[in-house]
Protein backbone atom coordinates (compact mmCIF):
# COMPACT_ATOMS: atom_id res chain seq x y z
CA UNK A 1 0.00 0.00 0.00
CA UNK A 2 1.38 3.33 -0.99
CA UNK A 3 0.31 6.65 0.58
CA UNK A 4 -0.02 10.02 0.17
CA UNK A 5 -0.56 12.43 2.41
CA UNK A 6 -2.74 15.57 1.80
CA UNK A 7 -1.37 17.48 5.44
CA UNK A 8 2.25 17.35 3.72
CA UNK A 9 1.79 16.80 0.13
CA UNK A 10 0.09 19.53 -2.22
CA UNK A 11 -3.36 18.20 -4.32
CA UNK A 12 -1.19 18.76 -6.94
CA UNK A 13 1.29 16.28 -6.57
CA UNK A 14 -1.10 14.14 -4.56
CA UNK A 15 -3.24 13.72 -7.61
CA UNK A 16 0.11 13.89 -10.36
CA UNK A 17 1.74 10.88 -8.69
CA UNK A 18 -1.58 9.01 -9.01
CA UNK A 19 -1.88 9.88 -12.74
CA UNK A 20 1.40 8.69 -13.72
CA UNK A 21 0.44 5.16 -13.10
CA UNK A 22 0.99 3.37 -16.01
CA UNK A 23 -1.49 0.85 -16.84
CA UNK A 24 0.96 -1.63 -16.02
CA UNK A 25 2.59 -0.31 -12.73
CA UNK A 26 3.08 -2.89 -10.19
CA UNK A 27 1.61 -0.29 -7.49
CA UNK A 28 -2.09 -0.80 -7.88
CA UNK A 29 -3.23 -0.06 -3.57
CA UNK A 30 -3.00 3.73 -2.63
CA UNK A 31 -4.56 5.33 -0.02
CA UNK A 32 -4.93 9.36 0.25
CA UNK A 33 -4.79 10.36 3.87
CA UNK A 34 -6.22 13.88 5.97
CA UNK A 35 -8.33 14.83 2.75
CA UNK A 36 -10.19 17.31 4.96
CA UNK A 37 -12.48 18.17 2.49
CA UNK A 38 -10.71 19.48 -0.26
CA UNK A 39 -11.23 19.90 -4.11
CA UNK A 40 -10.89 17.64 -7.04
CA UNK A 41 -9.14 14.72 -5.10
CA UNK A 42 -7.84 11.86 -7.32
CA UNK A 43 -8.95 13.29 -10.48
CA UNK A 44 -8.19 12.36 -13.90
CA UNK A 45 -7.12 9.29 -13.17
CA UNK A 46 -6.53 6.72 -15.98
CA UNK A 47 -4.82 3.65 -15.27
CA UNK A 48 -6.48 0.47 -13.29
CA UNK A 49 -5.26 1.12 -9.46
CA UNK A 50 -7.18 1.13 -6.50
CA UNK A 51 -7.02 3.93 -4.10
CA UNK A 52 -8.45 5.03 -0.56
CA UNK A 53 -9.58 8.17 0.36
CA UNK A 54 -9.50 8.05 4.20
CA UNK A 55 -12.13 10.84 5.03
CA UNK A 56 -14.35 13.32 3.48
CA UNK A 57 -13.55 15.05 -0.12
CA UNK A 58 -15.21 18.43 -1.02
CA UNK A 59 -15.85 19.50 -4.85
CA UNK A 60 -15.51 17.04 -8.11
CA UNK A 61 -13.54 14.12 -6.42
CA UNK A 62 -12.66 11.61 -8.93
CA UNK A 63 -13.82 13.95 -11.53
CA UNK A 64 -13.37 12.19 -15.37
CA UNK A 65 -12.09 8.92 -13.68
CA UNK A 66 -11.06 6.07 -16.21
CA UNK A 67 -10.41 2.47 -15.18
CA UNK A 68 -9.49 3.50 -11.65
CA UNK A 69 -11.15 2.26 -7.92
CA UNK A 70 -11.95 5.16 -5.73
CA UNK A 71 -13.24 4.24 -2.55
CA UNK A 72 -13.90 7.35 0.04
CA UNK A 73 -14.29 6.57 3.36
CA UNK A 74 -16.63 9.53 4.57
CA UNK A 75 -18.65 11.87 2.78
CA UNK A 76 -18.02 13.56 -0.70
CA UNK A 77 -18.62 17.20 -1.78
CA UNK A 78 -20.77 18.45 -4.94
CA UNK A 79 -19.76 16.63 -8.13
CA UNK A 80 -18.33 13.69 -7.33
CA UNK A 81 -16.89 11.72 -10.50
CA UNK A 82 -17.99 14.00 -12.65
CA UNK A 83 -18.07 12.64 -16.11
CA UNK A 84 -16.59 9.35 -15.29
CA UNK A 85 -15.62 7.27 -18.43
CA UNK A 86 -15.22 4.18 -16.71
CA UNK A 87 -14.04 2.54 -13.88
CA UNK A 88 -15.99 2.45 -10.32
CA UNK A 89 -15.62 5.16 -7.28
CA UNK A 90 -17.49 4.04 -4.10
CA UNK A 91 -18.45 6.61 -1.70
CA UNK A 92 -18.57 5.08 2.19
CA UNK A 93 -21.04 8.16 3.37
CA UNK A 94 -23.18 10.77 1.96
CA UNK A 95 -22.95 12.79 -1.66
CA UNK A 96 -23.46 16.04 -2.24
CA UNK A 97 -25.83 17.36 -5.44
CA UNK A 98 -24.90 16.47 -9.28
CA UNK A 99 -23.07 12.94 -8.13
CA UNK A 100 -21.61 11.27 -11.14
CA UNK A 101 -23.41 14.26 -13.66
CA UNK A 102 -22.32 13.90 -17.09
CA UNK A 103 -20.98 10.15 -16.25
CA UNK A 104 -20.29 8.51 -19.87
CA UNK A 105 -19.52 5.30 -17.95
CA UNK A 106 -18.13 3.32 -14.45
CA UNK A 107 -19.64 2.60 -11.91
CA UNK A 108 -20.54 5.21 -8.50
CA UNK A 109 -22.05 3.62 -5.71
CA UNK A 110 -23.19 5.63 -2.88
CA UNK A 111 -23.89 3.70 0.42
CA UNK A 112 -25.08 6.86 2.10
CA UNK A 113 -28.03 8.97 0.88
CA UNK A 114 -27.05 11.22 -2.04
CA UNK A 115 -28.12 14.90 -2.54
CA UNK A 116 -30.14 16.98 -5.30
CA UNK A 117 -29.23 16.72 -9.13
CA UNK A 118 -27.89 13.39 -8.61
CA UNK A 119 -27.07 11.48 -11.93
CA UNK A 120 -27.81 14.79 -13.86
CA UNK A 121 -27.17 14.48 -18.25
CA UNK A 122 -26.05 10.89 -16.98
CA UNK A 123 -24.56 9.98 -20.50
CA UNK A 124 -23.31 5.95 -19.83
CA UNK A 125 -22.42 5.18 -16.12
CA UNK A 126 -24.39 3.48 -13.75
CA UNK A 127 -25.53 5.03 -9.88
CA UNK A 128 -26.79 3.01 -7.19
CA UNK A 129 -27.72 4.73 -4.19
CA UNK A 130 -27.86 2.75 -0.96
CA UNK A 131 -30.01 5.51 0.45
CA UNK A 132 -32.66 8.35 -0.83
CA UNK A 133 -31.82 10.63 -3.59
CA UNK A 134 -32.83 14.43 -3.84
CA UNK A 135 -35.21 16.77 -6.26
CA UNK A 136 -34.08 16.99 -10.21
CA UNK A 137 -31.96 13.43 -9.74
CA UNK A 138 -31.51 12.14 -13.73
CA UNK A 139 -32.40 15.50 -14.75
CA UNK A 140 -31.85 15.16 -19.16
CA UNK A 141 -30.34 11.56 -18.13
CA UNK A 142 -29.25 10.09 -21.32
CA UNK A 143 -28.30 6.65 -20.70
CA UNK A 144 -27.41 4.74 -18.04
CA UNK A 145 -28.99 3.35 -14.91
CA UNK A 146 -29.90 4.94 -11.63
CA UNK A 147 -30.55 2.76 -8.79
CA UNK A 148 -32.19 4.42 -5.74
CA UNK A 149 -32.96 1.40 -3.01
CA UNK A 150 -34.46 4.65 -0.56
CA UNK A 151 -36.82 7.65 -1.91
CA UNK A 152 -36.44 9.88 -4.66
CA UNK A 153 -37.42 13.55 -4.35
CA UNK A 154 -39.26 15.69 -6.56
CA UNK A 155 -39.29 16.05 -10.30
CA UNK A 156 -37.07 12.83 -10.98
CA UNK A 157 -36.49 12.22 -14.53
CA UNK A 158 -37.00 15.24 -15.78
CA UNK A 159 -36.16 15.62 -19.40
CA UNK A 160 -34.97 12.38 -19.50
CA UNK A 161 -33.78 10.40 -22.56
CA UNK A 162 -33.10 7.20 -22.60
CA UNK A 163 -31.76 6.26 -19.26
CA UNK A 164 -33.27 3.72 -16.96
CA UNK A 165 -34.17 4.55 -13.19
CA UNK A 166 -34.88 1.74 -10.40
CA UNK A 167 -36.75 3.33 -7.05
CA UNK A 168 -37.54 0.93 -4.17
CA UNK A 169 -39.49 3.54 -1.84
CA UNK A 170 -41.76 6.56 -2.52
CA UNK A 171 -40.85 9.18 -5.59
CA UNK A 172 -41.98 12.60 -4.34
CA UNK A 173 -42.52 13.44 -7.99
CA UNK A 174 -42.02 12.83 -11.52
CA UNK A 175 -40.75 14.98 -13.78
CA UNK A 176 -41.96 16.37 -17.41
CA UNK A 177 -41.74 13.06 -19.65
CA UNK A 178 -40.94 10.69 -16.75
CA UNK A 179 -43.32 7.53 -16.25
CA UNK A 180 -43.60 4.35 -14.90
CA UNK A 181 -42.88 1.56 -17.24
CA UNK A 182 -42.78 -1.92 -16.86
CA UNK A 183 -40.57 -4.24 -15.35
CA UNK A 184 -39.49 -7.06 -17.84
CA UNK A 185 -37.27 -9.92 -17.02
CA UNK A 186 -34.21 -7.88 -18.56
CA UNK A 187 -34.66 -5.43 -16.35
CA UNK A 188 -34.34 -7.45 -13.20
CA UNK A 189 -31.44 -9.38 -15.04
CA UNK A 190 -29.83 -5.82 -15.36
CA UNK A 191 -30.66 -4.90 -11.89
CA UNK A 192 -29.75 -7.99 -9.73
CA UNK A 193 -26.06 -7.12 -11.68
CA UNK A 194 -25.87 -3.45 -10.34
CA UNK A 195 -27.10 -3.97 -6.77
CA UNK A 196 -24.73 -7.15 -6.55
CA UNK A 197 -21.93 -4.99 -7.91
CA UNK A 198 -22.74 -2.06 -5.65
CA UNK A 199 -22.48 -4.26 -2.71
CA UNK A 200 -26.24 -3.73 -1.83
CA UNK A 201 -28.18 -6.78 -1.02
CA UNK A 202 -31.56 -5.34 -1.73
CA UNK A 203 -34.12 -7.17 -3.48
CA UNK A 204 -34.95 -6.50 -6.60
CA UNK A 205 -38.59 -7.68 -7.29
CA UNK A 206 -38.78 -4.75 -4.73
CA UNK A 207 -37.74 -1.83 -7.29
CA UNK A 208 -40.21 0.10 -9.85
CA UNK A 209 -38.77 1.22 -12.94
CA UNK A 210 -39.12 4.28 -15.00
CA UNK A 211 -38.03 6.04 -18.13
CA UNK A 212 -38.55 8.09 -20.85
CA UNK A 213 -42.65 8.93 -22.43
CA UNK A 214 -40.42 9.68 -25.44
CA UNK A 215 -43.02 12.63 -26.32
CA UNK A 216 -40.80 15.58 -25.42
CA UNK A 217 -37.41 15.22 -27.35
CA UNK A 218 -39.00 13.79 -30.47
CA UNK A 219 -39.83 16.30 -33.08
CA UNK A 220 -43.73 15.96 -33.40
CA UNK A 221 -45.01 17.53 -36.67
CA UNK A 222 -47.93 18.96 -35.11
CA UNK A 223 -46.05 21.42 -33.29
CA UNK A 224 -44.08 22.29 -36.50
CA UNK A 225 -46.10 25.92 -36.57
CA UNK A 226 -44.14 26.69 -32.59
CA UNK A 227 -40.41 26.40 -34.83
CA UNK B 1 -32.95 24.88 23.73
CA UNK B 2 -35.12 24.53 21.01
CA UNK B 3 -32.99 21.52 18.35
CA UNK B 4 -33.40 20.28 14.71
CA UNK B 5 -35.32 20.93 12.12
CA UNK B 6 -37.59 23.51 12.99
CA UNK B 7 -40.79 22.62 10.20
CA UNK B 8 -40.39 21.79 6.62
CA UNK B 9 -42.50 23.59 3.88
CA UNK B 10 -43.30 21.75 0.86
CA UNK B 11 -40.87 21.44 -2.03
CA UNK B 12 -42.54 23.58 -4.93
CA UNK B 13 -39.30 23.78 -7.49
CA UNK B 14 -39.74 27.15 -9.43
CA UNK B 15 -39.62 26.68 -13.51
CA UNK B 16 -37.11 28.55 -14.88
CA UNK B 17 -34.34 28.88 -12.03
CA UNK B 18 -30.80 26.82 -12.83
CA UNK B 19 -27.66 27.57 -12.16
CA UNK B 20 -25.68 24.15 -13.71
CA UNK B 21 -25.63 25.58 -17.56
CA UNK B 22 -21.81 24.22 -17.68
CA UNK B 23 -22.61 20.69 -17.43
CA UNK B 24 -26.70 20.40 -19.07
CA UNK B 25 -27.23 22.83 -22.28
CA UNK B 26 -30.52 22.36 -24.25
CA UNK B 27 -33.13 24.46 -25.51
CA UNK B 28 -35.21 23.01 -22.82
CA UNK B 29 -33.47 24.78 -20.16
CA UNK B 30 -34.44 28.34 -19.63
CA UNK B 31 -31.22 29.70 -18.01
CA UNK B 32 -31.56 32.31 -15.02
CA UNK B 33 -27.54 32.63 -14.00
CA UNK B 34 -26.20 35.16 -12.43
CA UNK B 35 -22.55 33.65 -13.78
CA UNK B 36 -20.47 32.26 -10.51
CA UNK B 37 -21.60 33.28 -7.46
CA UNK B 38 -19.87 31.90 -4.65
CA UNK B 39 -19.55 33.55 -1.81
CA UNK B 40 -18.51 31.86 1.67
CA UNK B 41 -20.75 31.44 4.46
CA UNK B 42 -19.75 30.05 8.00
CA UNK B 43 -21.96 29.99 11.30
CA UNK B 44 -21.03 28.91 14.78
CA UNK B 45 -23.82 28.30 17.73
CA UNK B 46 -22.06 27.28 21.09
CA UNK B 47 -24.78 25.15 23.41
CA UNK B 48 -21.17 25.00 25.76
CA UNK B 49 -20.69 27.87 27.53
CA UNK B 50 -16.97 26.55 28.27
CA UNK B 51 -16.15 26.72 24.33
CA UNK B 52 -16.96 30.82 24.28
CA UNK B 53 -13.81 32.44 25.13
CA UNK B 54 -13.07 30.60 21.89
CA UNK B 55 -15.91 31.27 19.28
CA UNK B 56 -13.88 34.20 17.63
CA UNK B 57 -10.68 32.01 16.57
CA UNK B 58 -13.12 29.26 15.69
CA UNK B 59 -15.12 31.52 13.27
CA UNK B 60 -12.09 32.96 12.20
CA UNK B 61 -10.19 29.81 10.84
CA UNK B 62 -13.64 28.45 10.00
CA UNK B 63 -13.89 31.75 7.35
CA UNK B 64 -10.26 32.02 6.05
CA UNK B 65 -10.80 28.46 5.17
CA UNK B 66 -13.76 29.88 3.17
CA UNK B 67 -11.28 32.54 1.74
CA UNK B 68 -11.32 31.52 -2.39
CA UNK B 69 -15.05 31.36 -2.00
CA UNK B 70 -15.17 35.21 -2.17
CA UNK B 71 -12.00 37.60 -2.20
CA UNK B 72 -13.88 40.65 -2.23
CA UNK B 73 -14.89 41.52 1.30
CA UNK B 74 -15.65 39.93 4.54
CA UNK B 75 -17.32 40.43 7.93
CA UNK B 76 -18.37 38.83 10.62
CA UNK B 77 -21.27 39.00 13.30
CA UNK B 78 -20.28 38.07 16.86
CA UNK B 79 -23.04 37.74 19.71
CA UNK B 80 -22.24 38.42 23.71
CA UNK B 81 -23.84 40.05 25.74
CA UNK B 82 -23.79 43.31 26.89
CA UNK B 83 -23.53 44.56 30.28
CA UNK B 84 -26.59 45.03 32.38
CA UNK B 85 -29.42 47.80 30.97
CA UNK B 86 -26.81 48.50 27.80
CA UNK B 87 -26.87 48.29 24.53
CA UNK B 88 -24.11 47.85 21.94
CA UNK B 89 -24.10 50.00 18.50
CA UNK B 90 -21.76 48.89 16.00
CA UNK B 91 -20.67 52.07 13.52
CA UNK B 92 -18.19 51.90 10.80
CA UNK B 93 -16.32 55.12 9.17
CA UNK B 94 -14.26 55.74 6.18
CA UNK B 95 -12.30 58.32 8.27
CA UNK B 96 -12.13 56.98 11.33
CA UNK B 97 -9.20 58.99 13.40
CA UNK B 98 -11.47 62.22 12.19
CA UNK B 99 -14.71 60.68 13.15
CA UNK B 100 -13.81 58.85 16.36
CA UNK B 101 -12.08 61.43 17.94
CA UNK B 102 -14.46 63.44 19.97
CA UNK B 103 -17.44 60.80 19.55
CA UNK B 104 -17.36 60.22 23.36
CA UNK B 105 -17.83 63.88 24.03
CA UNK B 106 -20.43 64.35 21.68
CA UNK B 107 -23.68 62.93 22.98
CA UNK B 108 -26.16 64.06 25.80
CA UNK B 109 -25.87 60.67 27.26
CA UNK B 110 -23.33 58.26 28.56
CA UNK B 111 -21.74 56.30 25.93
CA UNK B 112 -18.59 54.05 26.24
CA UNK B 113 -16.79 54.72 23.27
CA UNK B 114 -14.20 51.41 22.08
CA UNK B 115 -12.60 52.24 18.64
CA UNK B 116 -11.39 49.23 16.67
CA UNK B 117 -9.88 50.03 13.40
CA UNK B 118 -12.50 51.67 11.31
CA UNK B 119 -15.25 50.55 13.76
CA UNK B 120 -16.29 51.81 17.19
CA UNK B 121 -18.40 50.09 19.51
CA UNK B 122 -21.16 52.19 21.50
CA UNK B 123 -22.39 50.89 24.75
CA UNK B 124 -25.28 52.81 25.83
CA UNK B 125 -27.61 52.89 28.34
CA UNK B 126 -30.58 50.29 26.70
CA UNK B 127 -33.43 53.20 27.19
CA UNK B 128 -31.25 55.34 25.36
CA UNK B 129 -30.88 53.88 22.17
CA UNK B 130 -32.83 56.10 19.90
CA UNK B 131 -31.81 58.92 20.95
CA UNK B 132 -28.15 57.73 20.69
CA UNK B 133 -28.80 56.65 17.28
CA UNK B 134 -30.31 60.15 16.46
CA UNK B 135 -27.70 61.85 17.58
CA UNK B 136 -25.05 60.03 15.47
CA UNK B 137 -27.18 60.69 12.37
CA UNK B 138 -27.68 64.31 13.27
CA UNK B 139 -23.74 64.98 14.17
CA UNK B 140 -21.81 62.28 12.71
CA UNK B 141 -23.61 62.03 8.92
CA UNK B 142 -20.37 60.21 7.93
CA UNK B 143 -21.14 57.10 10.35
CA UNK B 144 -22.26 54.04 9.00
CA UNK B 145 -24.44 52.45 11.71
CA UNK B 146 -23.54 48.12 11.03
CA UNK B 147 -25.82 46.84 14.18
CA UNK B 148 -27.54 47.38 16.94
CA UNK B 149 -29.16 45.81 20.26
CA UNK B 150 -28.00 43.83 23.40
CA UNK B 151 -25.11 40.98 22.18
CA UNK B 152 -24.99 41.83 18.33
CA UNK B 153 -21.28 43.59 16.99
CA UNK B 154 -20.69 43.15 13.58
CA UNK B 155 -17.07 43.66 11.53
CA UNK B 156 -16.91 44.01 8.15
CA UNK B 157 -14.55 45.42 5.32
CA UNK B 158 -13.42 44.66 1.89
CA UNK B 159 -10.42 42.65 1.58
CA UNK B 160 -10.19 39.13 2.44
CA UNK B 161 -11.07 37.11 5.57
CA UNK B 162 -7.87 36.82 6.94
CA UNK B 163 -6.82 40.68 7.16
CA UNK B 164 -10.52 41.55 7.96
CA UNK B 165 -9.80 39.07 10.95
CA UNK B 166 -6.78 40.72 11.86
CA UNK B 167 -8.05 43.98 11.72
CA UNK B 168 -10.33 43.90 13.94
CA UNK B 169 -8.99 41.12 16.68
CA UNK B 170 -11.60 38.79 15.92
CA UNK B 171 -9.91 35.61 17.05
CA UNK B 172 -9.88 37.19 20.52
CA UNK B 173 -13.39 37.40 20.88
CA UNK B 174 -15.66 34.96 22.93
CA UNK B 175 -19.37 35.14 22.57
CA UNK B 176 -22.42 32.71 21.95
CA UNK B 177 -22.47 32.69 18.49
CA UNK B 178 -21.47 33.87 15.25
CA UNK B 179 -21.83 34.23 11.62
CA UNK B 180 -18.76 35.23 9.01
CA UNK B 181 -19.12 35.63 5.30
CA UNK B 182 -16.44 36.05 2.67
CA UNK B 183 -18.13 37.70 -0.83
CA UNK B 184 -18.04 36.95 -4.61
CA UNK B 185 -19.89 40.05 -5.27
CA UNK B 186 -22.63 40.71 -8.07
CA UNK B 187 -25.28 42.47 -7.24
CA UNK B 188 -24.21 45.42 -5.77
CA UNK B 189 -20.23 46.94 -5.55
CA UNK B 190 -17.17 45.89 -3.57
CA UNK B 191 -17.50 48.38 -0.60
CA UNK B 192 -17.84 48.03 3.17
CA UNK B 193 -21.90 48.48 3.15
CA UNK B 194 -22.10 46.30 0.58
CA UNK B 195 -20.42 43.55 2.48
CA UNK B 196 -22.04 41.03 4.84
CA UNK B 197 -24.02 40.37 7.61
CA UNK B 198 -26.21 42.53 7.27
CA UNK B 199 -28.07 44.08 10.31
CA UNK B 200 -31.56 45.82 9.67
CA UNK B 201 -33.03 44.84 13.42
CA UNK B 202 -31.98 44.86 16.78
CA UNK B 203 -30.03 41.89 17.20
CA UNK B 204 -30.55 40.54 13.93
CA UNK B 205 -28.41 39.78 11.36
CA UNK B 206 -28.24 37.71 7.92
CA UNK B 207 -25.68 36.63 5.37
CA UNK B 208 -26.49 35.24 2.04
CA UNK B 209 -24.60 32.92 -0.50
CA UNK B 210 -26.76 33.53 -3.95
CA UNK B 211 -28.79 36.39 -5.76
CA UNK B 212 -32.30 37.11 -5.32
CA UNK B 213 -33.90 38.14 -8.41
CA UNK B 214 -37.28 40.56 -7.15
CA UNK B 215 -34.98 42.38 -4.51
CA UNK B 216 -36.01 46.16 -6.21
CA UNK B 217 -39.68 45.42 -6.35
CA UNK B 218 -39.33 43.97 -3.00
CA UNK B 219 -37.56 47.65 -1.62
CA UNK B 220 -40.08 49.38 -3.19
CA UNK B 221 -42.95 47.38 -0.87
CA UNK B 222 -40.54 47.89 2.12
CA UNK B 223 -40.01 51.20 1.28
CA UNK B 224 -43.67 52.35 1.17
CA UNK B 225 -44.32 50.36 4.31
CA UNK B 226 -41.80 52.28 6.41
CA UNK B 227 -38.50 49.94 5.97
CA UNK B 228 -35.79 51.95 4.79
CA UNK B 229 -32.81 50.22 3.45
CA UNK B 230 -29.11 51.80 3.11
CA UNK B 231 -27.89 50.06 -0.05
CA UNK B 232 -28.51 48.56 -3.73
CA UNK B 233 -27.75 45.30 -2.32
CA UNK B 234 -30.32 42.55 -2.76
CA UNK B 235 -29.59 40.71 0.74
CA UNK B 236 -29.97 43.42 2.65
CA UNK B 237 -33.41 43.60 1.14
CA UNK B 238 -34.13 40.10 2.24
CA UNK B 239 -32.58 41.11 5.76
CA UNK B 240 -35.01 44.16 5.84
CA UNK B 241 -37.91 41.45 4.76
CA UNK B 242 -37.06 39.70 7.75
CA UNK B 243 -36.93 42.44 10.02
CA UNK B 244 -40.57 43.59 8.57
CA UNK B 245 -41.77 40.32 8.92
CA UNK B 246 -40.61 39.74 12.57
CA UNK B 247 -42.02 43.59 13.33
CA UNK B 248 -45.48 42.39 12.09
CA UNK B 249 -45.14 39.30 14.73
CA UNK B 250 -43.77 36.87 13.10
CA UNK B 251 -41.21 34.39 15.08
CA UNK B 252 -37.81 33.95 12.95
CA UNK B 253 -38.99 30.55 11.60
CA UNK B 254 -42.15 32.21 10.02
CA UNK B 255 -40.33 35.00 8.60
CA UNK B 256 -38.10 32.93 6.84
CA UNK B 257 -41.31 30.65 6.01
CA UNK B 258 -42.74 33.43 4.30
CA UNK B 259 -39.54 34.45 2.88
CA UNK B 260 -39.95 30.85 0.52
CA UNK B 261 -42.81 32.69 -1.01
CA UNK B 262 -41.46 36.26 -1.35
CA UNK B 263 -38.16 35.84 -2.28
CA UNK B 264 -37.38 34.78 -5.79
CA UNK B 265 -33.81 33.52 -6.13
CA UNK B 266 -31.07 31.61 -5.10
CA UNK B 267 -30.41 31.70 -1.68
CA UNK B 268 -28.28 29.52 1.53
CA UNK B 269 -28.84 32.39 4.64
CA UNK B 270 -27.92 32.09 7.48
CA UNK B 271 -29.49 34.16 10.10
CA UNK B 272 -28.93 35.51 13.53
CA UNK B 273 -30.84 36.69 16.14
CA UNK B 274 -30.00 37.36 20.03
CA UNK B 275 -30.55 33.98 20.83
CA UNK B 276 -31.20 31.98 18.54
CA UNK B 277 -29.43 30.67 15.01
CA UNK B 278 -31.53 29.56 11.57
CA UNK B 279 -30.72 28.11 7.79
CA UNK B 280 -32.77 28.20 5.22
CA UNK B 281 -32.25 27.47 1.44
CA UNK B 282 -34.18 27.69 -1.16
CA UNK B 283 -36.21 25.16 -2.91
CA UNK B 284 -33.40 24.95 -5.76
CA UNK B 285 -30.94 24.42 -3.51
CA UNK B 286 -27.90 25.04 -6.19
CA UNK B 287 -26.12 27.06 -3.23
CA UNK B 288 -23.61 24.86 -0.99
CA UNK B 289 -24.38 24.31 2.69
CA UNK B 290 -23.26 21.68 5.39
CA UNK B 291 -24.52 21.38 8.63
CA UNK B 292 -22.40 19.45 11.99
CA UNK B 293 -24.26 19.67 15.38
CA UNK B 294 -22.61 17.89 18.93
CA UNK B 295 -23.47 18.23 22.14
CA UNK B 296 -21.34 21.31 22.30
CA UNK B 297 -22.37 23.42 19.00
CA UNK B 298 -24.37 23.62 15.84
CA UNK B 299 -21.61 24.69 13.13
CA UNK B 300 -22.67 25.75 9.52
CA UNK B 301 -20.40 25.63 6.26
CA UNK B 302 -20.51 26.54 2.72
CA UNK B 303 -18.07 23.18 2.88
CA UNK B 304 -17.24 20.96 4.60
CA UNK B 305 -13.40 21.99 4.39
CA UNK B 306 -14.87 25.14 6.81
CA UNK B 307 -15.71 22.61 9.87
CA UNK B 308 -12.47 20.44 9.79
CA UNK B 309 -10.80 21.79 12.81
CA UNK B 310 -13.47 22.27 14.92
CA UNK B 311 -13.06 19.94 18.46
CA UNK B 312 -14.78 16.56 17.73
CA UNK B 313 -15.85 16.94 14.10
CA UNK B 314 -15.13 13.59 13.50
CA UNK B 315 -17.91 12.31 15.44
CA UNK B 316 -20.35 14.97 14.42
CA UNK B 317 -23.67 14.73 13.11
CA UNK B 318 -23.12 15.88 9.81
CA UNK B 319 -25.84 16.38 6.84
CA UNK B 320 -26.80 18.85 3.93
CA UNK B 321 -29.98 20.72 5.08
CA UNK B 322 -32.86 20.03 3.07
CA UNK B 323 -33.71 22.64 0.23
CA UNK B 324 -36.95 25.20 1.51
CA UNK B 325 -36.81 23.96 5.01
CA UNK B 326 -36.20 26.19 7.96
CA UNK B 327 -33.71 25.51 10.36
CA UNK B 328 -33.28 27.22 14.00
CA UNK B 329 -31.77 26.60 16.80
CA UNK B 330 -31.87 28.52 20.08
CA UNK B 331 -30.25 29.22 23.58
Amino acid sequence: MQQLDLETQSLRDVNATLQAQEAQTNQTKWEILNPKGAHAIACGLDSEIDVTVQGATGYYCGGMNKHATIRVAGSVGPGVCENMMSGKVVVEGDASQYAGATGHGGLLVIKGNASSRCGISMKGIDIVVHGNIGHMSAFMAQSGSLVVCGDAGDALGDSIYEAQLFVRGSVASLGADCIEKEMRPEHMAKLAELLSAAECDADPSEFRRYGSARQLYNFDIDNAGAY
Amino acid sequence: MIAGKYFSIGKNIPSGGFSLDSIVTGARLRKKSNGANMCGIVGLFLKDKQMQPELGALLTDMLVTMSDRGPDSAGIAVYREAAKRCSKITVQSANPTADFADLQRDFDVDVDVEVIDTHAILTVPSDAVTEVLTQVEHKHPGLRLMSRGGAIEIYKEVGLPQSVADRFNIPELSGSHGIGHTRMATESAVTTLGAHPFSTGADQCLVHNGSLSNHNRLRRQLARQGTQVQTENDTEVAAAYLTHRMEKGDNLGEALEAGLNDLDGFYTFVVGTKNGFGVLRDPIACKPAVLAETDQYVAFGSEYRALVNLPGIAHANVWEPEPATVYFWSH
